[in-house]
């Protein structure tokens, strides 16, 4: 335990006098402050000098970064010694578009860069308007104009031939659109007075909590079709979203209920005062409080949430997973595959770290406020 | 209200003493649940005129009839000519057994990498950080089909990986050395928990003696008498063999020792590392709550580190993880489905094979459901007790 023993904010015995240059006195501080200390500076730094030397063999010097199309040969010869980054080239239109018309791809590529615009607006705190939500409606239909077609010239692409990255990112986005407004009215139904209604709230939250997201994909797909009228058909995608938004209701519910409950009660009693009726109580006073207290937690769930859609590969939709895993499926590329998923998880990760980045911002706003 | 209430009594209308607030509640409510309760019946009755139309008989009796699915890798004894019961049997005890390992692994990994970050030496939080940062932000099943794929590209059982003598790594698996466990062998390891839960009783009745008189009385003989002179004494008493048994190279396949399928393995390491990273964070802030006054007073009464740690920051830490590690146990629990990704067969993946063979969907995913709505409210049961057990007793 001598890790928790020099904690850098605990009190130190003796502190030396700042004297000597900079450098050599942040080494000592913060890599050779005690003798175990530098001893284990000194193997981690070997480790770490091991690893990424390895990592630049395989991942740089002896990688394979251009080869001619449909042609796995170069990387084979390199094989178990160096990256085939030329699969990347190769397949990105699959991954990123899976089987969207080849010549048509550029919509679900403006497709993506508005949705990435769209959130980037709204993390602007400044934008945090009425306006906002109009934004959000129009570009959100612009989207389904541009995936869909079949209007202002532009040819129908019906939805078993989306796929890849716009597919996650409509899955996540609408799952938080619709979900977010299902959490809300979970958690209200959670605190009311009402018996029944809280009852029914409680049993929802707990019965969609307690089960993995593999399950009710699996209801989505395989038993949504017995649930509905016969001939009453709707599509696999549609299915899945409805499942993940009612799983993003539950589990949004549980973060803006903690919210609730961090709203005074004087709040409350004074919305009661002015005499506001309960739905303009809690749309003018209690719930934009209640919001503002948990949105760290609320960009943490959108991030688990984010993540989680890629679970749908189970039962077969094209995410951006399930093109990557289709994608390494080609013979003369299979033994490639790792160098895909590591692609693709750069992508989740520039989404996933810019999200916990800005929640970790917010939550130095409020703790400095 | 009392009956010398002095108010006369509230008239009787139609509604008894429903005030306007009561009658809006009540409306309300019936809305609701008829809403509720008209979903429900819409959605049963096409249920039952589906399943007729396609002559799929519903009940729980499909589960007595032959399963005929292989399961490669199981703790319970298995064939295809058992009963779907009984593989749902095998598949619970495969997820039970990712879910518990993991758990505990985690629980460690997560403990000393939320440790390192808050290292004096820069070196070691860095690293620390970042493999936090990295793992939280990919997605659980592709960390999974990453493991997964490393393991299969791993060299054939002749070319295995050994790291040290005795452990195999190969596409067949990790191979340790294993003991044996017989009934023997239980028969110590069951006298040796006796001896834990007694000696348990023994140190609370210790500690309340001391509250009692404030007289220290050592538990430590009674350690050492129960949990390890009586086991040890009853194994050469009954000539208990402890002999390891080592792996070895037989043709094509390693004969002996515990195999870790490559199925399995992949899922473990998955879940341990990818829960890890939050476990980490949880730790962390676990001890940043305790306040810097805390170490200073502990260290100002000149008491030993370890003892510092264990008797004053800990306990006050564990108040702010228990909660929150309690959701990453079921997070940890629940995510185990993913084997289904990657053919590993727990619960859901065997509930997932008898559902195509038999068609019998609803019973199949309530299965499952029924499972991990168990398995969750037996964890949250007992991280419950566990933590009103060490919540702070205010006045």
């Amino acid at each position: 335990m001598t890790a928790i023993t020099d904690m850098p904010d605990l009190p130190r015995a003796a502190r030396r006098p700042q004297i000597g240059n900079p450098v050599l006195r942040w080494l000592r501080t913060n890599l050779f402050s005690s003798i175990p200390n530098g001893i284990l500076t000194v193997v981690l730094l070997a480790v770490l000098a091991k690893g990424v030397i390895s990592f630049v063999q395989w991942g740089i010097a002896n990688a394979v970064w251009f080869a001619p199309a449909n042609d796995s040969s170069a990387c084979k010869a390199v094989r178990g010694l160096g990256a085939c980054w030329a699969i990347i080239p190769e397949k990105y239109r699959f991954i990123l578009f899976g089987t969207y018309p080849f010549d048509e791809q550029w919509r679900p590529a403006l497709s993506v860069v508005l949705f990435i615009a769209l959130f980037f607006l709204s993390t602007r705190r400044a934008l945090w308007r009425r306006e906002l939500a109009y934004l959000w409606i129009g570009a959100l239909a612009l989207i389904s104009v541009l995936m869909w077609g079949g209007v202002f010239g532009l040819s129908f692409v019906s939805q078993d031939r989306w796929g890849g990255l716009p597919v996650t990112l409509i899955l996540a986005t609408f799952g938080l659109a619709f979900g977010f407004p299902l959490g809300i009215l979970v958690a209200l139904g959670r605190r009311s007075k009402l018996p029944a209604i809280r009852s029914l709230s409680v049993l929802y939250v707990e019965l969609i909590r307690g089960v993995p997201l593999v399950s009710l994909l699996f209801m989505a797909s395989v038993m949504f079709p017995l649930f509905m009228p016969s001939g009453f058909n709707i599509d696999k995608l549609l299915r899945a979203q409805i499942a993940i938004i009612l799983f993003a209701g539950a589990y949004l519910a549980e973060v803006i209920r903690g919210g609730l409950q961090a709203v005074p009660r004087g709040q409350y009693e004074a919305a009661d005062a002015l005499g506001l009726s309960y739905w303009r109580k809690h749309r003018l006073v209690v719930l934009p409080q209640a919001i503002r207290h948990v949105i760290p937690p609320l960009v943490n769930t959108f991030i688990a949430f984010f993540k989680d859609t890629s679970l749908v590969l189970i039962i077969g939709i094209f995410d951006l997973l399930t093109t990557a895993k289709t994608a390494i499926i080609d013979p003369a590329w299979q033994q490639f595959s790792v160098e895909v998923y590591i692609f693709v998880a750069a992508i989740y990760f520039v989404f996933c770290f810019a999200m916990s980045r800005y929640s970790r911002g917010l939550e130095a706003q409020s703790a400095s406020r | 209200m009392t009956s010398d209430d002095p108010r006369p009594p509230p008239r009787r209308s139609f509604f008894g003493a429903l005030g306007p607030n009561e009658l809006k509640g009540l409306f309300w409510q019936v809305l609701v649940v008829g809403i509720a309760v008209a979903v429900i019946v819409f959605l049963w009755s096409n249920t039952v005129t589906n399943l007729s139309a396609r002559r799929i008989t519903t009940g729980f009796a499909f589960l007595g009839r032959e399963a005929g699915m292989p399961i490669a890798d199981s703790l319970l004894a298995y064939s295809p000519r058992d009963s779907y019961l009984w593989a749902f049997v095998v598949g619970i005890a495969n997820t039970l057994r990712v879910a518990v390992i993991g758990i505990v692994l985690a629980t460690i990994l997560g403990t000393l990498i939320g440790i390192s970050r808050l290292s004096a030496n820069w070196l070691l939080s860095r690293l620390a950080a970042v493999y936090v940062e990295v793992l939280r932000d990919i997605p659980l099943l592709l960390q999974l089909l990453f493991w997964y794929v490393l393991m299969q590209a791993l060299p054939a059982a002749r070319a295995a990986w050994r790291p040290v003598d005795g452990i195999f790594l190969s596409n067949r698996g990790l191979i340790l050395p294993a003991i044996p466990v017989g009934s023997p062998q239980l028969w110590v390891l069951g006298t040796a928990a006796l001896g834990l839960a007694a000696f348990l009783l023994i140190r609370r009745w210790l500690i309340a003696q001391q509250m009692r008189d404030g007289k220290p009385r050592p538990a430590w003989p009674f350690a050492v008498g129960l949990i390890l002179a009586l086991p040890t004494a009853v194994s050469v008493a009954l000539r208990v063999s402890w002999t390891i048994e080592w792996p070895q190279l037989r043709g094509f396949n390693f004969v002996g020792g515990l195999t870790l399928a490559p199925e399995y393995f992949a899922l473990l390491i998955a879940l341990v590392t990818y829960t890890s990273a939050f476990i980490a964070e949880i730790v962390r802030s676990g001890i940043q709550s305790v306040p810097r006054g805390q170490w200073d007073a502990a260290s100002a009464l000149g008491l030993r580190r370890s003892f510092m740690l264990r008797q004053i920051i800990l306990p006050q830490a564990l108040r702010v993880i228990v909660p929150p590690m309690t959701s990453q146990y079921l997070n940890l629990t629940k995510n185990s489905s993913l084997a289904v990704a990657i053919g590993y067969q727990d619960v859901v993946s065997i509930a997932n094979t008898t559902l195509n063979q038999t068609g019998q969907a609803i019973e199949a995913i309530s299965l499952i459901m029924a499972v991990f709505l168990t398995i969750s409210l037996g964890i949250s049961f007992f991280m419950n007790w566990y933590n009103a057990r060490i919540a702070l007793a205010e006045r």
